[in-house]
Parts: C-alpha cells; sequence; structure tokens
C-alpha cells in the first residue's frame, strides 16, 4: 500500500471518509517510507508508536461519523516546536535530552483537529540557516539531484527537514517556521509548496525563539489546496501569546479556484537584482503570464528600500536571537558543561552547545545591543525597517492586491558548496523573501518549473496583512499552469 | 564600525559563550564581514521615522492578575540538567 503516500492531503480525506484506506494503513505506509528514506535525515526522531495509537483514534472517530478536519493525516513536525514528553531540541546540542511538559498552541490545534504526528523533523540550529546544514544532527538531503549528478544538495532551510519530508513523500505535510525565508526557500529547493502567515495569524506559544519579532509558523505542503487546509488548523487567536491577532480564522480551502480576473498583481521593478540567473528572470516572465492568461492585470510597482531589508534583518534578527538565547544557561534544560564558577559553568555550557553559526548571531546581536550601540544599529535597523513596510502599504493602498516575485535567487547547491563561501553569501539566499518578514506581511512560494539541471524553481506571492486567501487564490493560477514536481525516487 | 579581538573576547563575556584565542582570530573577521554589510544602512534617511513596533495597529493584551496554573514544581524542573527536589542546583554563588 505504499501509493498511499502519494495522496494529497485532500485526497486522504476523501479516501477516509469513503472507506478506501484506513488510518492506519496509511500512517503504516507512511512509517514504511520514513524507514526507507534515513539516508536523506528529513527526520531527527520517529515517534511510530504514537502514530499508530493516533491513527487508530482516528478510525475509531471515522467509524463513529465524528471525523475531523485532519482526522488521520500523518504529518511531521519541525524539532522547534514543542511536543509535550517528544523530543524537542531545535536541533541544537544545547537543548540535548529536552522533552518539553507542553505542546505548542499549533500542534495542539493540529492534534485537536485529528492529525497524526510521525515525528520529528531537522532543520538549522535554531532556525539559524538557509541550507539545513548547521544542524547538530548534520545536514539533510534534498530528494532533488541535478541531472546526470548523485551529488547530494541541500533541501534549503532553515526548515529542511520539512521540505524534504514533503516531497519525499515522508509526511502529508510539515509544519516549519519562517523567520526570513526559512519555509519559503525550501519549499522553493524542493518543489513543494510553502507559506508564512501574516505576523500574529499563528500563535508563536511553545515554538522556541529565534527572533521574536519576525518568527512565524506555517505549512509546507504538496499543493495550495493542502496548504489552507493546514493553515486553517494551525492559525487560531491565543491568550498565551500576546502578539496573536485577534482576527477569526477565515475557511482558506474556499479561495482556492477562486477566479483572479480583474486583480491587480504588482511587479517590483527592485527585485530585478543584478547577476540575476536568466533562468529567473524567465521564470519571473513566464509567472507574469499565467496570472495575465488568467485575467490579472500586471502593475509595474516600486518598493524603494528593498535592498535595505537584508541588512536591517541582520541587525534585528541577531539583536532579538541574542536576547531569546540567553535562556541557555545550563540550569533549567539542556546541556550543562561545568565550570570552576557559575559563570564559566554558563560559557563552557554555551560554547560547548552552541553551533558556530549560533554563536555567531549571538555575538552580532550582543554587540549591537552593547552599551552605545544601541541607537546606531537596532533602533536605526526598526526605522528602517518601518520603511520597507511603508513602501508595501502604497502599493497596496494604490490598488495592488498580491506582489509576484521569485521565491529565490538560485536554485538549490550542494552539500558543503557554499562552506567557504562568506556568511553573507548565504545569507542572500534570504534576499526575496526577507522583505516580507520584515514587513510582517504573508507570503506564499509555489512551485513553477525546473532549472536546466532539472531542479524545482519557485515564484513567490506577497500579500496584504491577513489576506492570506489573496495567495491561496493566486498560488492556485500558478500551481495550474506549473503543473507538480515530484523527484524521482534514489534512496 | 569595525572589531578587533579585544572587543570580541569583551563581547564572548557579555554572551556568556566561552572561546579561544584563535576561534576570537576567526570570529573577529566574520563578524566585521557583517557589520560593514550592515553598513548601507546608514544611506537611509530615518529623519522622523517611528521605530516599527507592530505589523498591525494593536492595543497590547492584557491578562487578568489571577494564578491559572498551580502545583507545576515538578514539571518545571523536569528537564533541569542538577536538580533536588523542586529547586535547580547551581554552583556556588555566594560565599
Amino acid at each position: 500500500m505504499s501509493d498511499l503516500t502519494t495522496l494529497t492531503i485532500a485526497e486522504i480525506r476523501d479516501g477516509l471518509a469513503a472507506g478506501r484506506f484506513s488510518a492506519l494503513e496509511l500512517t503504516q505506509a507512511y512509517l514504511a517510507a520514513m524507514e526507507a528514506a534515513r539516508e536523506l535525515n528529513a527526520y531527527v526522531v520517529e515517534t511510530p508508536d504514537k502514530a499508530l495509537g493516533m491513527a487508530a483514534e482516528s478510525d475509531a472517530r471515522i467509524a463513529r461519523g465524528e471525523a475531523r478536519s485532519l482526522e488521520g493525516v500523518p504529518l511531521g513536525i519541525k524539532d522547534l516546536f514543542c511536543t509535550e514528553g517528544v523530543h524537542a531540541q531545535a536541533a541544537s546540542r544545547i537543548l540535548d535530552g529536552f522533552k518539553p511538559v507542553y505542546e505548542s498552541t499549533v500542534t495542539g490545534n493540529l492534534w485537536a483537529d485529528g492529525a497524526v504526528m510521525l515525528g520529528k523533523l531537522n532543520m538549522d540550529e535554531f532556525a539559524m540557516g538557509s541550507s539545513n546544514e548547521t544542524s547538530c544532527y548534520g545536514p539533510v538531503v534534498n530528494p532533488w539531484r541535478s541531472a546526470g549528478s548523485n551529488a547530494p544538495m541541500v533541501p534549503g532551510g532553515s526548515s529542511g527537514g520539512s521540505a524534504t519530508a514533503v516531497a519525499a513523500r515522508l509526511c502529508a505535510g510539515a509544519t516549519g517556521t519562517d523567520t526570513g525565508g526559512s519555509i519559503r526557500q525550501p519549499a522553493a529547493f524542493t518543489g513543494t509548496v510553502g507559506i508564512k502567515p501574516t505576523y500574529g495569524r499563528c500563535s508563536r506559544w511553545g515554538i522556541i525563539a529565534f527572533a521574536s519579532s519576525l518568527d512565524q509558523a506555517g505549512p509546507l505542503s504538496r499543493t495550495v489546496r493542502d496548504a489552507a487546509i493546514m493553515l486553517k488548523s494551525m492559525a487560531s487567536v491565543d491568550p498565551k501569546d500576546t502578539t496573536s491577532v485577534d482576527q477569526p480564522v477565515p475557511d482558506y480551502e474556499a479561495s482556492v479556484g477562486q477566479s483572479v480576473k480583474g486583480l491587480r498583481i504588482g511587479v517590483p521593478r527592485e527585485y530585478r537584482i543584478d547577476g540575476m540567473p536568466p533562468e529567473i528572470e524567465a521564470l519571473w516572465e513566464r509567472g507574469k503570464a499565467w496570472l495575465a492568461d488568467a485575467g490579472a492585470e500586471m502593475v509595474d510597482i516600486s518598493l524603494p528600500h528593498t535592498k535595505y531589508a537584508l541588512p536591517a534583518y541582520y541587525i534585528v534578527a541577531p539583536a532579538e536571537a541574542s536576547s531569546n538565547l540567553a535562556r541557555y544557561d545550563g540550569v533549567r534544560y539542556g546541556l550543562r558543561v561545568p565550570g570552576d564558577d557559575i559563570v564559566s559553568m554558563y560559557e563552557n555550557t554555551r560554547a560547548a552547545g552552541f553551533g558556530k553559526e549560533v554563536k555567531r548571531r549571538v555575538m552580532i546581536g550582543t554587540y549591537v545591543l552593547s552599551a552605545g550601540y544601541y541607537d546606531a544599529y537596532y533602533l536605526r535597523a526598526q526605522k528602517v525597517r518601518a520603511l520597507i513596510k511603508r513602501d508595501f502599504e502604497t502599493v497596496f493602498a494604490d490598488g495592488v492586491d498580491a506582489i509576484l516575485t521569485p521565491a529565490t535567487p538560485s536554485a538549490a547547491f550542494g552539500v558543503a558548496e557554499k562552506a567557504v563561501a562568506s556568511p553573507i553569501e548565504m545569507y542572500l539566499n534570504d534576499i526575496f523573501t526577507v522583505t516580507v518578514n520584515m514587513a510582517g506581511l504573508p507570503g506564499i512560494a509555489v512551485p513553477a518549473g525546473l532549472d536546466d539541471k532539472g531542479l524545482p524553481l519557485a515564484l513567490q506571492l506577497i500579500g496584504r496583512p491577513f489576506d492570506e486567501e489573496m495567495l491561496f487564490r493566486t498560488g492556485q493560477v500558478i500551481e495550474d499552469a506549473a503543473g507538480y514536481f515530484v523527484p524521482e525516487r534514489w534512496w | 564600525m569595525s572589531v578587533d579581538k579585544d572587543i570580541v573576547k569583551r563581547v564572548a563575556r557579555l554572551a556568556r559563550i566561552a572561546v579561544s584565542d584563535e576561534e576570537a582570530e576567526a570570529l573577529k573577521g566574520e563578524l566585521n564581514t557583517i557589520l560593514g554589510f550592515v553598513e548601507q544602512l546608514n544611506e537611509v534617511d530615518v529623519t522622523g521615522v517611528e521605530p516599527m513596533t507592530s505589523v498591525v495597529a494593536v492595543e497590547m493584551k492584557k491578562r487578568t492578575d489571577v494564578v491559572t496554573e498551580r502545583d507545576q514544581a515538578a514539571k518545571i524542573v523536569a528537564n533541569a540538567p542538577v536538580r533536588e527536589e523542586h529547586f535547580f542546583v547551581v554552583p556556588k554563588v555566594v560565599e
């Protein structure tokens, strides 16, 4: 029954309702697929007993006619989410052995809707990375390879395990988080759909914090419709997160398939960057043509502060990270390395527990927040951020409904290929996605084609605050035109 | 602005991360690259711009000041690397 893993979430819902297979059979098919795919290193922990128990419960529910919206749907969960009694380490040694005593709001919402947990997914350490190579569990391998090559490719990051698991059929959908592009960039590298909702749409409660003013959870899935189904469950208004915004969650699936006739799609000229590969240009042109063919109007727009988003991000995110990660002190959870006194215990613990990229960012953050520098760095960056947001507000006020851009400046690159590069080169991966986090807007990456080496490429759509529906609506047009992209199995 | 090795060591001390001399040397280069990259923000005229504090205008939520979860001590210390009963154990800080 291994072909059950090819079904989308929408097809699972229909198949279970019609009794064509059971939730248990479906979960067993996924557990077998996971076992056969361990070389991809997507899962850091598999939870087969929990999965089988939850699936049995789903079958009982279905038999009683009490199926919920995600009944029996097997999902993978990024290691950043607290899951009660189950490993949660943010792919960091510093959280060695940590088993949360509570459940994150987002995962709690998924289980309350009947979803089944298959395990925890690999990621960049503390979500800091764009290639999933900073994980303490080692890199995740992309199921996609360049034509004619066996060289392992990165799946992007930080939600690299999530992206690989969805693309390689190791879960029906996965949770991710996105601080600067960590859902959309790996989705783009693996031919999957990923949406970062508006800041405040999904509760951050129980998600291990990286940069609190930027972090948002969202789904990675195989289709636009599946992303809509998952986001409906993940999003909620949560009194436990003061930044959770008090707005009802719409039925996102209802917007899938709605006409885009007459919509105005902004095409920002600042996203045509120097040295952009011709393939990315061509992809963008195709995207415009698809939306225009469906009746939308393309509008040339300007977002003048675009180029400052990435440098502002590399002040705001490390500053907030240095503050958030101060809690890892070897006292309350995780690793402890002894020292001569309490300060050396802290220093030794953090030196051994954090990886290189995390240390680098904590150091940058500590520096820019240190005495005398706050105004010059953090405050200035937050002002620039206000200008980036204002750019978007201006075009939306002019009647633009959504903005179309490439999702990434390139396709996936090889594992270790950028190891000798400067940190900045890796950071440039997020050049098209990071503006969206800085402005707090929703953004979706939708697979749109393959490059000349056969690797997936994606387009990004950006919407108004809390207008995720517009992204599902326009994203579906891209998906209808581009089709689906499935890697050939070699593992 | 650029940092030298002494500043790197001082920042490492503030961040409570032990770094060796070799690591400090490597970090110096990396931090200067990043600080050089973010320097372009100085080109932006931010006169009169209020720093961004939230995505949509929202009022700070306040909850009622009451105890909602009690008797959690065992759970709170459950993940501590060293504990005694309901206490976190740390090296001696006061003589």
